[in-house]
């Protein structure tokens, strides 16, 4: 069995789910035999390609243009249909980001494919790839099966390993796609940054304030935490539905569902839709003075106390730990 | 200019979700429906655009006849039109897509809304591949609009940032929070929904292509043990984090 996977960039970079899913068409061609096929889309992108073979890409193809250092969903959705079409592959594997999720449906339609969305899992039984997907923002998981001829999964970020990527790098393939201006009637003209923050959906520690922080002004003892920890800030909807903090801080129902390594939730009582968003994190760590939150329940360790007193000091000593102050 | 928005009607996010008798889709009993929260910034956005520009907002939802609570909500909001596509057939968001597709085809509308994902399946699907199916540009997860001369500017949370995409009308856009603020239904808003028809019609015919075999709830979380009471544990915290968990 071939399987295609998009090996998404920025800035002719590959991101680190690339690498995820990558690894994971591996694992399963490992069981039922075939081979992975990784695509590289964008400007300059051959340098780097070579190093999907390390983890466990067969092939590598490249489809370069100038114009798709950025994405476009039109462009991109048309020149990964026609490399799967072209390359006969039964399973298309695309990261479940923000680009992989607004990338796969367009794809899914080309190929008169369906789509397991942001799976978790991958195991294989009787031959065929059966996929783990949360439903209800993780408040229930379901399993599925893919049951057109052409199969698509994306695949959440942070959930599968990558490895270490030091298999053999493997040769580059340039694809030619003709690109005309109707290929770009949708396009992104340019990324606007938010300066040196981490985002918490590829965050791998994760520092959120809740209501208990009493008011945005508070915020910067989070920030602060966060920091020494190289962390990403994360609020709970109270607050940012307050104003006190920007909704892409969001955790939960109506904002993003994580899994990080740790996550560190500071004041925050823990309602149904924020631990849906955040309970497999791997270690959860509470702060908070009610000791009936329910945050305690999902909670690796927890302190009851006064997130004033205990965060600044928790700040202090894990830059001694790491040698930071 | 003619606006349509499709709603999905959901489960209330403080809902405690059961697995059902089935084994593969949840206990209903007990569950109140509403609106799926992103459906709301959507609906919300295309009033604005009318209320700039004059025209008129349809609203679409494929479903049983529970969806029309939702139907007549986005009709108090002030939504003109309201249309059921009944069906009480398990679909996948192909399916799903494929029949809002065709109803869409023949209202023809300017601007196409959905919100980023429904909070049940969380696919984040149907509105992209509505989009595709139409031929159709679009801009998902979106959290600003500027639409002048048929010419549109979008911005889109991405990982890190936002993407400032540029595309024409016709278009299919996805609402993200923070694209706006929802209005509650006002008094005269739920006086005259009531009098306003929802049109039924049958949603066209689409298997699904992805089949669900089993749901089961998450495995449960133990909860851990309690460090301390005031800011004396945070040593003990470190080291725990240092030398059990290992994460730092």
């Amino acid at each position: 069995m071939k399987i295609l996977v998009f090996a998404e960039q920025r800035d002719n970079k590959f991101k680190k789910p690339a690498f995820e899913a990558v690894k994971a068409a591996r694992t399963i061609v490992d069981q039922i035999g075939g081979e992975v096929i990784a695509l590289a889309v964008g400007s300059s992108v051959h340098s780097i390609a070579g190093t999907l073979g390390g983890y466990g890409a067969k092939k590598v193809l490249v489809v370069e243009h100038a114009r798709l250092g950025l994405y476009s969903s039109t462009a991109y959705s048309r020149i990964v249909a026609e490399v799967a079409s072209a390359q006969q592959v039964a399973i298309v594997m695309i990261p479940a980001t923000a680009l992989g999720k607004d990338l796969a449906p367009r794809v899914a339609v080309k190929l008169d494919a369906g789509v397991a969305a942001d799976c978790t899992a991958l195991r294989i039984e009787n031959g065929e790839v059966i996929a783990t997907r949360p439903v209800y923002a993780g408040k229930a998981l379901t399993d599925v099966r893919v049951t057109s001829v052409v199969k698509i999964f994306t695949l959440r970020p942070n959930v599968f390993t990558a490895g270490s990527g030091d298999g053999e790098a493997v040769p580059v393939e340039h694809v030619a796609v003709q690109l005309s201006e109707q290929d770009f009637t949708s396009a992104v003209k340019e990324i606007k940054q938010s300066s040196g923050k981490i985002d918490v959906a590829e965050a791998d520690i994760i520092v959120t304030g809740g209501r208990g922080m009493k008011g945005p002004e508070h915020f910067p003892m989070i920030e602060q935490l966060a920091q020494a920890l190289d962390a990403a800030v994360g609020a709970s909807r109270a607050v940012v539905d307050a104003g006190w903090r920007p909704h892409e801080e969001q955790v939960g129902q109506t904002g993003k569902t994580v899994s990080p390594s740790l996550y560190i939730a500071v004041g925050v009582s823990g309602a149904i839709q924020h631990l849906a968003g955040m309970s497999s994190s791997k270690y959860i760590v509470a702060i908070n003075k009610d000791k009936d939150a329910p945050i305690f329940q999902v909670a690796t360790y927890g302190i009851v106390a006064d997130a004033f007193e205990v965060v600044p000091a928790l700040t202090a000593e894990i830059k001694k730990m790491l040698g930071k102050s | 200019m003619k606006y349509a928005v499709c709603i999905n009607h959901v489960p209330d996010t403080a809902a405690k979700i059961t697995v059902g008798s089935d084994g593969k889709t949840i206990d209903k009993g007990g569950v109140s429906y509403v609106i799926s929260p992103y459906d709301e910034f959507a609906i919300e956005e295309c009033l604005r655009l009318k209320e700039k520009n004059g025209g008129e907002v349809t609203v679409v939802s494929l479903g049983s006849d529970a969806h029309k609570e939702s139907l007549r909500k986005a009709l108090a909001m002030g939504v003109d039109k309201a249309v059921l596509l009944k069906d009480d057939s398990t679909r996948d968001s192909f399916s799903v897509a494929r029949a809002l597709a065709d109803c869409l085809q023949e209202i023809s509308p300017d601007v196409i809304f959905f919100g980023k994902q429904s909070v049940d399946y969380d696919d984040s699907a149907v509105g992209l591949m509505v989009a595709e199916m139409l031929g159709l540009p679009s801009i998902s997860v979106i959290v600003k609009l500027e639409i002048a001369d048929g010419k549109v500017t979008a911005e889109r949370e991405v990982e890190g940032g936002r993407e400032v995409v540029e595309t024409k009308l016709p278009a299919v856009f996805t609402a993200q929070k923070g694209l706006n603020e929802p209005r509650y239904p006002s008094l005269k808003g739920i006086m005259a929904a009531k009098s306003k028809p929802i049109e039924e019609r049958p949603a066209s015919a689409a298997p699904p292509k992805v089949e669900v075999l089993g749901m089961q709830k998450p495995p449960a979380r133990l909860a851990g043990r309690i460090v301390g009471t005031d800011a004396t544990a945070v040593p003990e915290l470190v080291r725990l984090l240092h030398e059990e968990a290992k994460v730092i």
